[in-house]
């Protein structure tokens, strides 16, 4: 039990439920000893930008390096399959954000040494957007972007 | 509990390929139910996978990502009979742990 873990993770982030779960062991020590606190405040961020600015990205550069494996079209924007990629050396961060989704961010990674930067997952999306993958390699930010057309969204009801 | 993660986790070349399949309904917050009313998001946050008890890739998520949510990413270094270990919270403080063996 790591008190002064807890007291970061629940000032930091403002999340002091996650911050507590943690520290009780509901998340495996190993990972919070790597793993720096991560603010999910972030996923409340409306617009691409705010996300971008609130990932503490600043202006990323774009890069040939980082790719978004997706189709063009999307057939139903619930499951949305996408691929990032990193060929930059030491990354160690990246994410994905969906321009017009009604939160930005999808979901950020953090690569610990062993993994590598090479990540499938599969995400909603309300409409034709274009999607920004943002990666961090030494301290610096890249990215790519592409548009995904979607024939049938992934957020009503 | 939730039920079972289903993760297959396979070797070529020192690459292991893990490829993970978790059961959660990863509500948006965005939807309304019959009577108008927001049903509440309800969706997994962390989620951390390890090789042999090392950690390697943590991941954050919002509610953007799909139902029965799906993972895949790769370890470098990675030998048959490893074992792989994923963990997942949800914003309800739900949480699963499963393992695999590298094949």
């Amino acid at each position: 039990m790591n008190w002064s873990r807890r007291q970061t993770l629940q000032t930091a982030g403002g999340i002091g439920l996650h911050g507590a779960l943690a520290a009780i062991g509901l998340v495996p020590a190993a990972a919070l000893a790597q793993a720096q606190a991560f603010d999910h405040a972030v996923f409340q961020a409306k617009t691409m930008a705010d996300a971008i600015k609130a990932l503490g990205a600043g202006a990323p550069a774009e890069s040939k390096d980082v790719m978004i494996n997706s189709p063009d079209i999307a057939e139903n924007g619930a499951v949305v399959p996408v691929g990032i990629r990193s060929a930059i050396p030491n990354t160690d961060f990246m994410a994905l954000l969906v321009d017009k989704n009604p939160n930005a961010l999808a979901g950020a990674y953090r690569i610990l040494e062993g993994a590598e930067a090479d990540v499938n997952m599969r995400i909603k999306m309300g409409q034709s957007s274009d999607v920004v993958a943002i990666v961090r390699a030494d301290g610096k930010y890249y990215m790519a972007k592409k548009e995904i057309k979607v024939t049938l969204g992934g957020c009503g009801g | 509990m939730a039920d079972p993660m289903r993760i297959r986790a396979t070797v070529k070349e020192g690459v292991a390929d893990v490829r993970v399949l978790m059961a959660h309904e990863m509500e948006t917050g965005q939807r309304k139910d019959a009577s108008g009313k927001v049903i509440p998001a309800w969706h997994i946050s962390e989620v951390t996978a390890s090789l042999n008890g090392k950690a390697v890739l943590v991941a954050y998520w919002g509610p953007a990502i799909s139902k029965n949510p799906f993972l895949q990413f790769k370890v470098k270094g990675a030998k048959a009979g490893d074992k792989v270990t994923v963990s997942w919270v949800d914003n309800k403080g739900d949480k699963r742990t499963d393992e695999a063996t590298v094949s």
